[in-house]
């Protein structure tokens, strides 16, 4: 079977973590580069000893290559606005993994397929990964007026990044549960916790319903399902505990409320299993571009 | 021994053991009674920081822009303080809260997490007012972790890193190491905010100052999250007895807890059994009411929830994981484990 080169822009954690996973898995895609900036990286390093083709060029060799016609940009938000130009001119596909949010939000069991034609997809965050899924689980069968997602994550699983804009994390991710999940508003709140050894990433999310005859039966069959759909491409993506109905008061009046209590744990391809936050969206932006692999290859057969 | 800034967090501490419920009436009497006695800042907010109201926390039942707007027009001399926790709050809050007339902002988190603070720490410099880091959780972290923190908000800009014991869990011995160590290291001030889970917020605040402390916190009546904290009126009176004089009037502040924070209180703060084994497992004050929640909901006793709290580590913000293991525990005990 043929398949489609791609590229992996940035040969930071994340870059390393995807190009195992794609590896791992045999599909659509083939890597046909890893792309840094430094030469002596550790990412670069296993791409080499993968058999793979690295360059510390930056974008440069990704560019020149008219064969890899999908690239995943695992690099920074501010990198990402300036590449996203340039693999729009070459006519490329982009994956960003930043929080660039240069095209639309992409959450794999729910807008997989809408956005088939783009040219640049955003893969939102790793809570945003991680909590759309069950905010639209619930929304897809009562209106959701209100969604709120705490995600906890292990300190050592926090890049510098993240750390130092906060800000732009919590407004993506608050985004996608609104444009991806369907609440009509919503917040996201990341709590970075440094205990040892260190915790597995584990997300609430509450749903605040308006209405006042909903099936809670119909709800939770909804959130199993979306559960199985999700840990089909994140196998260590789980509830804990059976979702609950709890009151709150609330600025709309008092509320049922749904809480739905989540764990992620990775893989374990180049990040230690707590790292549940990057391993989703490793995974998630790999399901991504299996899915534009297999339409390209779709669409040259035609 | 240097006469300390005081700063009274009745309106943002308290606003946890009130269920988020303070109005504007009550914010321009209680601020009116502290800066007439002379208190040099109140911290009025969420008690969980700016934009803290949320489903995870408990709903403001009146925004707080609204009563930090009171604040500032009530305070004629005092400074009005706002806390911020990043991630709860977002620069947007903060910009606003200056616009409405903060000057000095609380920058909180887990104390082994000062990074996160850089961008909102900048951001206040920028906005012309003060910063203050707060390392909330100090019992869980030695001095010399403490010390690399506090030195990292020092550098973005801080003009203070303060010592938070959020659960109470702290004894003398432990404030003195703690606050000695950042006065060594740090050419800013240093601060020390007290729980009295043990019965110590005083005395903790006591050994603070000994230590070296620039800036201490009180609540009015020790209106404030858990076990509450050191009172604002009872550290006046014991800075009089060791003649520190801070200029501040012990009889207003007596009066205000008396005829105004009291009526507020639903029960008294005391220490009973779910704050003593709150601050005994080191779990964050703020956790009490939701446990009392959780506890009467599973028909499980605070203190089991407290204990495993206490050993999972949890940190500050982390109020959905008391649903968790009141779920793990009920589950338990109908399995008969």
């Amino acid at each position: 079977m043929s398949k489609v080169k791609v590229a992996i822009l940035g040969s930071g954690n994340i870059g390393t973590d995807l190009m195992y996973k794609i590896l791992k898995n045999d599909g659509a895609m083939e890597v046909s580069l890893v792309a840094g900036i430094d030469p002596e990286s550790e990412g670069l390093r296993r791409a080499r000893e993968a058999g793979i083709g690295s360059s510390h060029e930056g974008i440069n060799d990704i560019l020149a290559d008219p064969e890899i016609k999908i690239v995943f940009d695992a690099t920074s938000a501010k990198a990402h606005i300036q590449a996203a130009e340039q693999l729009r001119a070459a006519g490329k596909m982009a994956i960003d993994l930043t929080p660039a949010a240069v095209g639309p939000y992409l959450v794999p069991p729910v807008n997989l397929n809408e956005h088939i034609e783009a040219r640049n997809v955003n893969m939102v965050s790793c809570a945003g990964q991680a909590t759309t899924p069950l905010v639209h689980a619930v929304s897809r069968v009562v209106p959701v007026h209100y969604a709120e997602m705490i995600a906890t994550v292990a300190s050592k699983a926090i890049g510098p990044g993240t750390r130092q804009n906060v800000d732009e994390f919590t407004r993506t991710t608050a985004n996608s549960l609104v444009k991806v999940g369907g609440a009509k508003t919503a917040r996201a709140i990341p709590v970075f916790n440094p205990a040892e050894p260190p915790i597995t990433m584990t997300n609430t999310v509450y749903a605040a319903i308006k209405e006042k005859d909903f099936d809670t039966d119909e709800i939770k069959k909804s959130i199993y399902g979306m559960i199985e759909d999700v840990s089909e491409y994140v196998p260590g993506y789980r509830l804990k505990g059976e979702p609950i109905i709890d009151y709150r008061d609330t600025p709309w009046g008092r509320l049922p409320v749904v809480v739905m209590m989540n764990e992620v744990e990775g893989a374990g391809d180049f990040f230690p299993k707590y790292a549940g936050n990057l391993d989703i969206m490793t995974a998630s932006a790999r399901k991504v571009g299996e899915l534009y692999a297999s339409h390209f290859l779709a669409n040259m057969k035609v | 021994m240097k006469i300390p800034r005081l700063t009274d967090t009745t309106l943002r501490d308290g606003s946890h053991a009130i269920s988020y419920s303070f109005t504007e009436d009550q914010v321009r009497d209680i601020v009116r009674g502290l800066d007439e006695a002379g208190v040099p800042v109140i911290e009025v907010s969420h008690g969980a920081g700016l934009n803290g109201s949320t489903i995870q926390q408990g709903f403001s039942k009146t925004p707080e822009f609204d009563l930090i707007k009171v604040a500032v027009e009530t305070a004629k001399q005092a400074k009005i303080a706002s806390l911020f926790v990043p991630g709860i709050g977002t620069s947007e809050e903060l910009k606003e809260a200056v616009k409405i007339g903060i000057k000095a902002v609380r920058v909180a988190v887990h104390c082994t997490e000062a990074d996160v603070t850089e961008q909102y720490i900048r951001l206040a410099k920028e906005l012309g007012i003060e910063a203050v880091g707060f390392l909330m959780m100090s019992h869980t972290q030695p001095a010399e972790v403490l010390v690399r923190q506090a030195e990292l908000m020092e550098s973005y800009g801080a003009d203070c890193v303060y010592v938070v014991d959020s659960a109470g869990a702290l004894v003398p011995q432990g404030v003195r190491d703690r606050v000695s160590a950042l006065k060594d290291a740090l050419s800013i001030e240093v601060g020390f905010h007290a729980h009295n889970n043990l019965g110590l917020a005083i005395g903790n605040t006591v050994a603070a100052l000994e230590a070296g402390a620039d800036q201490i916190d009180g609540t009015v009546r020790a209106l404030g999250a858990g076990a509450g904290n050191a009172p604002t009126e009872v550290i006046v009176a014991t800075l009089n007895k060791m003649e520190l004089d801070t200029g501040i009037n012990l009889t207003g502040l007596m009066d205000l807890s008396e005829e105004v924070v009291a009526p507020i209180m639903p029960v008294p703060i005391v220490i009973d059994r779910d704050n003593l084994s709150s601050g005994y497992a080191g779990v964050y004050n703020s956790f009490l009411m939701h446990v009392r929640h959780a506890a009467e909901k599973f028909d499980l006793n605070p203190t089991e929830i407290m204990e495993e709290l206490g050993k999972r580590q949890a940190i500050a913000g982390q109020e959905d994981w008391i649903l968790d293991v009141a779920l793990e525990l009920a589950e338990k005990k109908k399995l008969g484990v």
